[in-house]
């Protein structure tokens, strides 16, 4: 029989958090493995904190409270650049659950919204614990035991955020792959780009060859044709429903530069 | 066993139930409640078929906590019509053949409730966008969303005449 | 009200206008149901202290099991009874044992060996749908690997694993004689020779399935007189009562079976698994039982529409006409028969699709394969093959060089054509239906094309059978044994110097619905006389004087069917590619070497089966 804790603050449900009990945030996870009989435990613990959903800035950067949902993410004014992400997760059902601390946990081939975090250079701050980068994180994801309480992004200035989802069904569909970039320019060449993404590895992960060959680079055909030749070899995908491995690697580059140049796609 | 007391507003009614731990909404409103509108199509969150209105929020009531719907208010396709009169949603659904199995239609319905609610007159891609969460196998969506831009246009919170009452 | 458009322009004369529901749009009697969330799913009937059954299943393509442990899942808590393989009164069966055809293959639960992923094992029942899911992930099931076959061409080896014990040559039985359905009429291979084009091509269709939003689902509650009552969302609810009674040796009187609102079915609600588990533990425990699948079962588990390959080679002259098609047609039944058997015959009857060629062969089997068995969707047996037939018709365009449409219209049948399953074209459509779609899509056609009508010029020569190879290949267990066949339909041609054969085939269903009718197989050779709703048959098209070959003076028996025929000359005659002798003979006894298959175990034919329940069959009652 599950038993179901409640707690006023991240703290008290972090301390409460022992043994094999699971936090619970949109229940978009944990409730299909109560469905499914697969949860391992019996104690599910959970936190009605404010302070878990409240989205702020400060300097360069947003902080983004764990417990925001998708759709707190679409209606806020400060993240009107991440909306399109948000809203290629699900239907409005799934947003209005599915929250963005809960959105680090989604297995492969989900978990769109924490590949546009990785290339805003996100940080998880973990309750009772400080902050870390999210690609650390979300490698040690699978061990993690705590509450995520927000996670912390850049700021990109107007244009430099990009972000697709490459999906064979319309109007939506789970990932083929989907791709974001943050593309900082200096002097009009490319600086400190970060490009991550999703279904393309057992978590979002960054495609570090694509950004090195990036570097200084002019953000046109020639300039990001290396980027192109290095993101077949980066990434290492996973087989599965959607998508073969080689499928997924064959149009990686594809989907990248339309990404980079900001193709159109009928 | 351990069974956790929860009230909620179902439909405007005041309801009060004990649920087992870590049961979901849709168990709840069916088997506790004697809620049959909403259905179970895959417990995983992939369908709509459980869609159900939270505090006027579509949710997925398969993947709620029974337990976290203390003091909110549940509205399902049940306490859509008013007695015999029907919502514009479901009088267009019928004139337009949006139903075929029907086990769609009650999470459809609610999806496309939470739309007019907030968005009285929504374009063709937005009435696509509400629904995009909800499966439906028998009509190839067309006359779904076909029904939901004529409830639009219709004024959704008009009542619609009477088809005889519901059986 | 809706986008249906009513073409009163096409075939105005045969319908009259004073019509008061026929042609009009009407409301659906269940939409309100529908719109307030009322109308009754099977889910919908509470009871109280309602139980929950999950099934264990196989981890394994292909697996013996070597043990079962409950490892003390019937211990836990709120579990109140496993179901194992000997708690079934008769646990065997195949689907359309209830019109005779074919032969029990498949266990409601197995114990012994499992033939596909996720076939069941064992059941357990428990308070609550998650102590029932805990209680099976708890039970051990030891496994031997087998080699497993996943592709029908790699099932049809000689050395393929045998996956289902009752067909052991991965093929379904065919009127006891042929590992496949074939289909004969005119000399194809005479036509292609003189052919100006060769078309050829491969087609494949992956398992699709059926995804209804109501997972399939039962609810079985012990009744006060004896009787169990069955909720069921099943699309054939007096065929799964008759399963169900059959399965449990019980009388179908027993059992009250009550359909409702089906949640979607497209053919996945057919096979009637769930009610007979559900109806058993309602009598193991003597308490309301609900057995459904959640979405996963439904995906992993729930029979699809199976995956289908086909070849067909059209022999083309310049103008666009096609004067020879030859289909091999692959149909991947999974591991058990269910009703892929009948999908091949069915499909057959469909050939070569809405045309009219003068010349076709098929040879088309049902194969078994370590997949999840096959059923019925939408349909089946006639979808894939249209794929293929449609796709194979744009490529003989391309090398005719023709308009697309064009060429369709030309091919198209008409009312009065023969279709090579030996039926005559009524009411057909296919014309007026291509002209439509041309101007829907703005795709010109020619003046003489858009004038063309289904009514018009059909019939005449085109309604006669014509001279017809008939061959022996592919009997049952030939493969097995090693012996090199094509899996394409036979080569021979009156032009090879054998004699031909003009004897026409039945119609493949006719036949399977005489084999339900319980007729006797050999004495049809003389029971012409045709089904009561059957066609006016075509009886002059045998006639010398439309065959006027020089072989028509071969006495052929009028509405004689090589098939009754083949019966009526039993044993058989030696496997070997060759025209049929055109008179019953007594044939010489075949050699040890060369004795057909036969099967271990007699037919079942449904009600006449040794064992079975007596009362399976409507029929009876």
């Amino acid at each position: 029989m599950i038993a179901v804790e409640t707690y006023a603050s991240a703290d008290q449900a972090a301390t409460a958090l022992h043994g094999d009990a699971v936090f619970l945030g949109g229940g978009t996870l944990i409730m299909r493995a109560v469905n499914y009989g697969d949860l391992k435990t019996e104690r599910i613990v959970r936190s009605t904190d404010p302070a878990m959903k409240s989205i702020s800035t400060s300097g360069e950067r947003i902080s983004i409270g764990a417990a925001a949902t998708m759709s707190d993410v679409m209606l806020n004014p400060q993240l009107a650049f991440l909306a399109p992400v948000a809203r290629s997760i699900g239907g409005p059902a799934v947003r209005n659950m599915a929250t963005v601390g809960g959105n680090l946990f989604a297995s492969h081939p989900y978990g769109d919204f924490a590949v546009a975090l990785l290339a805003l250079d996100g940080r998880v701050s973990v309750a009772g614990s400080g902050e870390e980068d999210l690609g650390a994180f979300l490698a040690r994801r699978s061990s993690f035991s705590g509450v995520v309480t927000e996670v912390s992004i850049a700021r990109p200035a107007t244009g430099d955020f990009r972000y697709r989802k490459v999906s064979r069904i319309k109007p939506k569909g789970v990932s083929v792959m989907s791709l974001a970039a943050w593309l900082p320019r200096s002097g009009g060449r490319l600086s400190g780009a970060r490009v991550a993404f999703g279904a393309m590895g057992n978590t979002p992960v960054r495609a570090n060859g694509v950004e090195r060959a990036l570097e200084g680079a002019n953000l046109d055909v020639s300039g990001i044709a290396e980027a192109l030749r290095a993101v077949r070899t980066d990434l290492q995908p996973p087989d599965d429903p959607i998508a073969s491995s080689w499928y997924r690697s064959e149009v990686a580059p594809v989907h990248l530069r339309r990404l980079l140049l900001d193709e159109e796609v009928s | 066993m351990a069974k956790v007391p929860v009230r909620f507003t179902l439909n405007g009614r005041e309801t009060a139930l004990f649920v087992d731990g870590g049961a979901n909404l849709l168990d709840v409103l069916r088997r506790g409640a004697g809620d049959l509108s909403p259905k179970y199509g895959c417990g995983q969150g992939t369908c709509g078929t459980c869609t159900v209105l939270v505090d006027g929020e579509a949710h997925l009531s398969c993947l709620t906590l029974a337990e976290i719907i203390e003091g909110r208010s549940v509205s399902t396709v049940s306490g859509l019509s008013n007695g015999p009169d029907l919502h514009a949603l479901q009088t267009c659904f019928m004139e337009n053949f949006a139903a075929q199995c029907g086990y769609c239609t009650s999470g459809m319905l609610m999806a496309a409730k939470a739309l007019l609610d907030t968005n009285p007159n929504p374009t063709r891609d937005e009435v696509i966008e509400a629904i995009s969460g909800n499966l439906c196998r028998c009509t190839g969506y067309e006359p779904i969303i076909d029904a939901i831009l004529l409830a639009a246009e219709r004024g959704q919170g008009n009542r619609s005449p009477s088809y005889g009452s519901a059986r | 009200m809706s986008s249906v458009e009513f073409r009163k322009d096409l075939f105005a004369d045969e319908r009259p206008e004073n019509l008061n529901e026929i042609g009009l749009p009407k409301q659906r009697q269940d939409a309100l149901g529908h719109v307030t969330g009322r109308s009754p799913y099977y889910d919908d009937n509470l009871y109280d202290g309602l139980l929950h059954m999950r099934m264990v299943r196989s981890s394994e393509y292909h697996a013996r099991i070597r043990s079962i442990s409950l490892n003390g899942a019937d211990m836990m808590p709120g579990v109140v009874r496993v179901i194992q393989a000997a708690d079934v009164p008769h646990n065997i069966n195949t689907l359309l044992s209830l019109i005779g055809f074919g032969r029990d293959d498949e266990a409601l639960l197995q114990d012994k060996k499992v033939s596909y992923r996720g076939e069941a094992i064992l059941a357990i029942i428990a308070e609550t749908e998650l102590q029932a899911r805990k209680a099976c992930q708890a039970v051990r099931v030891d496994y031997e690997a087998l080699p497993h076959v996943l592709d029908v061409e790699e099932a049809l080896k000689p050395q393929a694993p045998v996956v289902n014990e009752e067909y052991p040559n991965n093929t379904f039985d065919y009127y006891d004689r042929y590992d496949h359905q074939k289909l004969r009429f005119g000399d194809p291979h005479a036509a292609m020779a003189r052919a100006d084009h060769i078309v050829e091509g491969e087609y494949q269709m992956s398992p699709i399935e059926q995804a209804p939003m109501e997972t399939c689902g039962a609810i079985a509650v012990p009744e006060t007189n004896d009787r169990i009552l069955c909720h069921t969302c099943s699309q054939a609810l007096f065929f799964s009562l008759g399963t169900t009674a059959k399965l449990l040796d019980t009388p179908s009187s027993r059992l009250h079976f009550k359909g409702g609102t089906v949640g979607g079915g497209f053919g996945g609600k057919v096979d009637s698994l769930n009610e007979p588990m559900a109806v058993l533990g309602a009598k193991l425990t003597g308490r309301p039982v609900k057995f459904t699948w959640d979405r996963e079962e439904e995906m992993q588990v729930g029979a699809p529409r199976g995956a289908e390959r086909w070849r067909i080679r059209d022999g083309v002259m310049n103008d666009g006409r096609i004067i020879a098609r030859e289909f091999t047609g692959f149909f991947d039944s999974g591991a058990y028969t269910r009703l892929s058997s009948y999908a091949v015959v069915k499909g057959t009857a469909h050939l070569p699709g809405p045309y009219t060629i003068p010349n076709v062969a098929s040879n088309v089997y049902c194969v078994f394969t370590n997949r999840t068995p096959a059923t019925a969707m939408r349909g089946f047996g006639i979808t894939g093959v249209d794929f293929a037939i449609e796709c194979h018709m744009d490529k003989v365009a391309e090398t005719v060089r023709m308009n697309p449409i064009e060429l369709r219209l030309l091919n198209a049948y008409r009312d009065g054509d023969m279709k090579p399953h030996r039926r005559v074209a009524k009411n057909t459509a296919y014309i007026e239906c291509c002209q439509v779609a041309a101007g829907k899509a703005d795709w010109a056609i020619a003046p003489e094309y858009s004038a063309m009508s289904s009514l018009r010029d059909g019939g005449g020569e085109r309604a006669s059978i014509p001279l017809t190879m008939i061959d022996e290949e592919g009997r049952i267990g030939e493969r097995k044994r090693g012996a090199n066949i094509d899996t394409a339909p036979s080569k021979i041609t009156k032009d090879s110097g054998r004699a031909p054969s003009v004897i026409p085939i039945l119609e493949a269903t006719q036949a399977m619905g005489e084999q339900a009718a319980g007729r006797p197989q050999v004495g049809k050779a003389t029971s012409p006389a045709p089904q009561p709703s059957a066609p006016p048959a075509p009886a002059p098209a045998m006639a010398p004087s439309q065959t006027p070959s020089p072989t028509s003076a071969v006495p052929a028996a009028p509405q004689r069917s090589a098939f009754a025929r083949l019966q009526a000359s039993e044993p058989a005659a030696p496997s070997q590619s060759r025209p049929v002798e055109p008179q019953p003979s007594t044939p010489t006894p075949p050699s040890e070497s060369e004795q057909p298959y036969r099967p271990s175990e007699p037919f079942s034919r449904g009600v006449k089966r040794p064992g079975a329940s007596p009362f399976i069959s409507g029929r009876r009652r």
